[in-house]
């Protein structure tokens, strides 16, 4: 194992406590949110005992702390991504507010009525309900990319998909559901030959994998704080410069603009131009170091530490009578395990195992047309991150029988 | 929680009384659980004086929430649609029994809710009406 999680648990203080029934807390539920490390929460504590001031055009030293803090914090997520410039990371609050922030700025000002936008069937509601709204809104078209019933997007399809001059794909890079990690790379490739630009909803794959957004040539890619250690409240979005410079603003307001007359205004160069009123400024200063954290691990070790857990644990759920495991294989997969027990209710797997302090979620998990496609109304999902042990993995397939014998 | 899958809630979701679909029926309506997909559907058949003379569930969903349909169709037969509409959540936990968060709450209570939609004959099942 190329990082040890046993120390990296003493790092998260949730990690210690005990549920109402004694139990040591099981947290496998990093993919709806990751839990925060000491190092975040004191962050943002010592933002506020310190530092707190609104930031930008004050000149008063709390002011001017806050503000490199602040913008300092953009740094760190720029070179964290690889982004060219940190006037290219735009914050936002989540990655549904940087996909709405595509769909309603760019979308609405270069797609007309019968433009195509590609997206796939393993879509989170984030990255399809905002293009439903312009579909009703501007009568663009959609298409979808499907997946195949091995749980990876069907190439083939896709470029026949491209041969209809979409204007934009916008895909998941790993499925929160089935775990597939997309080939961004020639997602993002063919669709550039295609005349196409692209945005990749990454809240699943910057807090697990190495992103570099040049390298993957996006021309936007969306993610969100609080799966990688850091708070809630905060996203950002990355686009290139060329793209967001012609883009007009998303929300009028404060700190958006250049000049404001009575009847008009100019916007504020970037990233500015995006970010209208006081923003999430605590939250942005524990963003940046939530980012120093996953650094200080190493994201190549975060990944091969989650690989290890991922085989174990579809090993392990797989020797289970009537489990079964979507998705694909754990080579194309992040740490993400959705399953199904025979004759038992999700919810109820969910529920039982929470009295062993087992956390994992039930539902559809915002991938409604996801399940549809493979005909089951939910599953259960457990998801890995850097602090989950194989112990761990252990305790949820001991918990998975408790529950057969319940409903057996 | 052992409370929460007592006998009672394991037995009528794994062996319903009242699952099915009546064909003719007075009334039938359905409604999902956004939250999860839990999925039920209620027909009834009504007499002239008012009263209902069947009813039968389908769907798909958790122990709570099929089980409470159950219960619920079960504890309506033989009575005035009138009454009916007076059932509230109340009448639902006496008969599982249990306390229930938030969540499971919904799953407890999408039967009434769909169950009372019907009944008065609305578009759209809301939450107030299991309130």
């Amino acid at each position: 194992m190329t990082l040890n999680s046993n120390d990296i648990r003493k790092d998260f203080p949730i990690l210690q406590r005990e549920t109402a029934s004694g139990a040591r807390v099981v947290y496998l539920d990093s993919t709806a949110t990751s839990q925060k490390p000491l190092a975040v929460i004191e962050a943002m504590n010592d933002y506020y005992r310190h530092s707190n001031a609104n930031i930008h055009r004050g000149v008063h030293t709390l002011a001017e702390e806050a503000t490199a803090m602040y913008e300092g914090a953009r740094e760190k997520i720029a070179k964290f991504i690889n982004a060219p410039s940190a006037r290219q990371v735009i914050y936002t609050r989540n990655t549904t507010e940087s996909i709405n922030l595509v769909a309603y700025s760019w979308a609405r000002a270069n797609l007309k009525a019968g433009d195509l936008v590609i997206l796939t069937e393993m879509e989170h509601h984030s990255n399809l309900v905002p293009w439903h709204m312009l579909q009703a809104e501007r009568g663009i078209e959609l298409d979808f990319i499907p997946v195949a019933e091995s749980g990876l997007l069907d190439l083939d399809a896709y470029k026949t998909l491209l041969s209809r001059r979409p204007k934009l794909i916008s895909f998941t890079h790993m499925s929160n559901v089935l775990g597939t990690i997309n080939p961004a790379a020639e997602i993002i490739r063919l669709a550039h030959e295609a005349g196409a630009l692209t945005l990749v909803d990454a809240a699943q794959s910057v807090p697990h994998l190495k992103v570099d957004v040049q390298a993957l040539d996006a021309d936007f890619l969306a993610f969100s704080a609080h799966k990688m250690c850091g708070p809630t409240g905060i996203g950002a979005l990355y686009g290139k410069t060329e793209l967001l410079e012609k883009m007009p603003p998303f929300l009028g307001g404060g700190d958006m603009i250049k000049e404001v007359k009575l009847r008009s205004f100019r916007p504020n160069t970037l990233p500015h131009k995006f970010e209208a009123g006081t923003p999430a400024i605590a939250e942005a200063v524990g963003f940046g170091a939530a980012v120093d954290y996953l650094n200080s691990i190493g994201m190549d070790n975060i990944a091969a530490h989650e690989h290890e857990i991922t085989e174990y644990a579809l090993e392990r759920l797989e020797e289970v009578p009537g489990v079964k495991v979507f998705g694909p294989t754990a080579q194309h997969k992040g740490g993400v395990a959705a399953f199904t027990l025979e004759g038992v209710h999700p919810h109820d797997v969910a529920q039982i195992l929470d009295k062993d302090g087992i956390a994992v979620r039930a539902g559809h998990h915002c991938a409604q047309p996801l399940h549809e496609k493979f005909g089951i109304p939910a599953t259960s999902r457990a998801s890995f991150y850097l602090y989950n042990t194989k112990d761990e993995v252990d305790m949820l397939i001991s918990g998975i029988y408790k529950v057969k014998e319940m409903f057996g | 929680m052992d409370d929460l899958y007592r006998e009672v809630i394991i037995e009528h979701y794994k062996n319903p009384g009242y699952r099915g679909h009546l064909d003719p029926h007075d009334i039938l309506f359905e409604d999902n659980n956004p939250l999860c997909g839990d999925h039920i559907e209620i027909t009834l058949q009504v007499g002239d004086n008012g009263v209902v003379k069947d009813a039968r569930f389908d769907g798909h969903g958790c122990a709570i929430s099929q089980a409470s349909a159950d219960l619920l169709v079960e504890s309506i037969i033989g009575k005035p649609l009138e009454d009916v509409k007076q059932l509230n959540k109340d009448h639902i936990l006496e008969m599982l029994g249990i306390d229930l968060g938030p969540v499971r709450l919904k799953c407890a209570l999408l039967s009434l809710k769909v169950l009372k939609a019907g009944v008065y004959g609305l578009g759209e099942a809301s939450d107030d009406l299991v309130d």
